[in-house]
C-alpha cells in the first residue's frame, strides 16, 4: 500500500477549487469557535498533512449515521470528510466485498498500525460471548477489540457506539454497550446523535488533522465546541419558553404562533448538540424549525426517558399506581393501630383499680 | 450520568417519594381522626359543626388584633404561603405534572404573576428564619424540627426560580436538584411538622367545634 496522498492532491485530482476549500476551513473555523484568522493557519496545516487510514466499523446499528453522512449532497462541508481521510474500509460504501474487504481491513490495521483512526458506529452487543451480531463470522466484540489495539483514536460516530443509543434501550436482550464500555486504553471520542450531524464528524477530523490532537471534551466525552450548549440555550423559540407561552397541540393557534414546544415533549432543555447552530441538511434548518420538539436523541439513555411526546415535568414511571397502593397501606395501618390504640384503652379503662373508702382508712 | 440522575428522579425516585408521602398521610391522618375527642356529657350550647366551619374560615385570613411580633409572624406567614401555592399550583410546568399524574389540568397564570410570588414567598421564608434566629422567645421555642422543615420547604422554592432563570447551573442540574428537593420534602412531611399541610383544617375544625359546642362564638 503506498503512502496518502496529501489533501491538496486529493483536492486536485478531484477538481475543488482553492476557494471551496477556503470556504470550508473558515466554516469549520466558526463551527469550533476560533477566531475567524485561524482558518487560513487551518487551510494551510490541513492541505499538508497526509490524509490518515480511517478504518470504519459498523457494529449493532441501522446506517443512519453513514445515511447522514453521505445524503448530503456535494461538494458540501460534510462531503469533504471523504476527500480528508483515506477510507480503507467500510462495508457499506467501500467496493470491494466478501474476503477481499475483510483482506483491506487487515492491510490497513497491519500497514498503519498506531497510526489509523477506528471509527465506529452502532453498539456493541456483549450478551452470549456476543453472538447477536457478527461479521464474516467475527463477533462485533471480537474485532473492536482488535481493531482497537492499533488505533491512534477511536471516534464513537452515533448515539449508539457513544452510550449505547436503540439497542442498549431497555430491556437490552444483546446486552448492548458503548465503545467506552470496552476501550479503556484509547483517546475515544464521541461524537453522538441519532444520527450525528455530519458536519460535527467532518469539523472533529478537520481539528484532528490540523492540531495532531483530539478537541476538548466534555465529561460525556463530546467535543465541547458541538456540545457545549443545549439546543434550548440556543433555541430561536427561547424568548416564548421564558414569557411562559407554550403551544399544546401540534395545531393550535400556538403551534401556528411558532410558540414554544416544551409542552409537546421538547427536551431541548436537557439536551447538548449543535443542531440549534449548525443545522442540518447543509444549514437549512433544525427538527424545532420544523415544529418538532427536540427528542434529546444525543443524550445517554434517551429511548428510556419516556415519550418523546410527554413533558420533562412528567414522570417517567407510573406514580399514580405507587400512590394507590401506597394510599391502601396506608388506611388499613392506620386502621389496625387505631384498633390496637383503642383495644389498650378499653383495658387499661377495665383494669384501672377503684380506690375505696378503705384504702384511704388503712394508714 | 446527568441523564440517568434525572431519569430516576423523574422515574423510580418519584415513585418511592410519592409512595412514602400518601401512605405516611394517609396513616397519620386516618389514625389521627381515630383518636377521636371523648364524649362530652355536658348539654351543647351551641352547634360543634357551625363552629368549626367559622373557624377553619376565619383563620384563613390576617387577623390584625395581634401584637407587632406576632403581626410580623402572620403576615409573612400568609405571604410565604400564598406564594408557595400559587407557584406550586399555577406554574405551567406543574401544571404538566398535575396533568401527568392526576389527569387533571387548569389553566396557568402569567410568567410575571409566578415570578413575583416565588420571589415573595423566598423573601418571606428568608425573612421569617431571620426573626426566628433575632427573636429570642421564637429561638427558645425553635428545636431542629423548625430548621429542618424551613430547609425542606425552603429548597425546591430555591431551585426552582433558579431553574426557570436557568441561574448557577446547567438546566438539566437545576431540574434534577429541583425534582429532588421536592421528593425530600415528600418522603419527610407526613412524619414532621409539614403533615400540618393536611391537619391544619381538621385541627381549625376541633378547635372552632370545641368552642361551638361551648357556645363561644369566636
Ligand atoms: S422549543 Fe424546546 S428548545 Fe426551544 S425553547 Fe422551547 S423547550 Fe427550549
Ligand atoms: S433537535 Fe434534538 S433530537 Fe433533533 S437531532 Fe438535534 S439533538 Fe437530536
Amino acid at each position: 500500500m503506498k503512502e496518502h496522498e496529501t489533501l491538496e492532491q486529493r483536492l486536485q485530482e478531484q477538481g475543488i477549487s482553492r476557494r471551496s476549500f477556503l470556504k470550508f476551513c473558515a466554516a469549520m473555523a466558526t463551527m469550533m469557535a476560533l477566531p475567524p484568522s485561524s482558518a487560513s493557519a487551518i487551510a494551510a496545516t490541513l492541505a499538508k498533512v497526509k490524509r490518515p487510514s480511517v478504518i470504519w466499523l459498523s457494529f449493532q446499528e441501522c446506517t443512519g449515521c453513514t445515511e447522514s453522512l453521505t445524503r448530503s449532497h456535494s461538494p458540501t462541508l460534510e462531503s469533504m470528510i471523504f476527500d480528508m481521510v483515506s477510507l480503507d474500509y467500510h462495508h457499506t460504501l467501500q467496493a470491494a466485498s466478501g474476503f477481499a474487504a475483510e483482506q483491506a481491513r487487515e492491510d490497513a490495521m497491519k500497514e498503519f498500525h498506531g497510526q489509523y483512526l477506528l471509527l465506529v458506529d452502532g453498539s456493541i452487543p456483549i450478551k452470549d460471548g456476543g453472538v447477536y451480531s457478527t461479521i464474516a463470522g467475527r463477533t462485533n466484540l471480537d474485532m473492536l477489540l482488535e481493531a482497537a489495539q492499533g488505533a491512534a483514536a477511536i471516534v464513537a460516530v452515533g448515539s449508539c457506539a457513544a452510550f449505547g443509543g436503540l439497542p442498549n434501550a431497555q430491556p437490552n436482550p444483546t446486552g448492548a454497550v458503548a465503545v467506552s464500555d470496552l476501550i479503556k486504553n484509547k483517546p475515544i471520542i464521541n461524537i453522538s446523535g441519532c444520527p450525528p450531524i455530519p458536519a460535527v464528524i467532518t469539523g472533529v477530523l478537520a481539528h484532528y488533522l490540523t492540531f495532531g490532537a483530539l478537541p476538548a471534551l466534555d465529561d460525556q466525552g463530546r467535543p465541547k465546541a458541538f456540545y457545549g450548549e443545549t439546543i434550548h440555550d440556543r433555541c430561536y423559540r427561547r424568548p416564548f419558553y421564558d414569557q411562559g407561552k407554550f403551544a399544546k397541540t401540534f395545531d393550535d393557534e400556538g403551534a401556528r404562533n411558532g410558540w414554544c414546544l416544551y409542552e409537546l415533549g421538547c427536551k431541548g432543555p436537557t439536551t447538548h448538540n449543535a443542531c440549534a447552530t449548525t443545522k442540518w441538511n447543509g444549514g437549512t434548518s433544525f427538527p424545532i424549525e420544523s415544529g418538532h420538539g427536540c427528542i434529546g436523541c444525543s443524550e445517554p439513555k434517551f429511548w428510556d426517558a419516556g415519550s418523546f411526546y410527554a413533558p420533562l415535568p412528567a414522570p417517567t414511571a407510573d406514580v399514580s399506581s405507587a400512590a394507590k397502593a401506597a394510599a391502601v397501606i396506608g388506611a388499613v395501618a392506620a386502621v389496625a393501630v387505631g384498633a390496637i390504640d383503642r383495644g389498650k384503652k378499653t383495658q387499661a379503662q377495665q383494669s384501672r383499680e377503684k380506690l375505696t373508702v378503705d384504702d384511704l382508712k388503712g394508714e | 450520568m446527568e441523564q440517568e440522575l434525572l431519569l430516576w428522579v423523574r422515574g423510580t425516585g418519584l415513585q418511592i417519594a410519592a409512595a412514602v408521602f400518601v401512605f405516611g398521610m394517609v396513616y397519620r391522618m386516618l389514625h389521627l381522626l381515630m383518636l377521636g375527642r371523648k364524649m362530652s356529657l355536658a348539654a351543647p350550647r351551641g352547634s360543634e359543626w357551625s363552629g368549626g366551619l367559622r373557624t377553619m374560615w376565619k383563620r384563613s385570613f390576617v387577623s390584625t388584633k395581634l401584637s407587632a411580633r406576632g403581626n410580623f409572624t402572620v403576615i409573612a406567614g400568609f405571604i410565604f404561603h400564598i406564594g408557595f401555592f400559587i407557584t406550586l399550583f399555577f406554574l405551567s410546568q406543574h401544571i404538566e405534572l398535575f396533568r401527568a399524574v392526576l389527569s387533571l389540568h387548569w389553566p396557568a397564570m402569567p410568567r410575571g404573576v409566578i415570578d413575583i410570588s416565588a420571589v415573595l414567598a423566598i423573601g418571606a421564608m428568608v425573612a421569617l428564619l431571620v426573626h426566628r434566629f433575632v427573636d429570642p422567645v421564637k429561638r427558645l421555642l425553635s428545636d431542629y424540627q423548625d430548621y429542618l422543615t424551613w430547609a425542606l420547604s425552603f429548597l425546591p422554592l430555591l431551585t426552582g426560580f433558579m431553574l426557570l432563570r436557568e441561574i448557577g447551573f446547567e438546566y438539566i442540574t437545576l431540574l434534577t436538584l429541583h425534582i429532588a428537593s421536592v421528593e425530600l420534602l415528600l418522603v419527610v412531611a407526613p412524619f414532621t411538622k409539614l403533615a400540618h399541610m393536611f391537619s391544619t383544617f381538621i385541627s381549625r375544625w376541633y378547635n372552632g367545634a370545641v368552642n361551638g359546642f361551648k357556645g363561644i362564638n369566636i
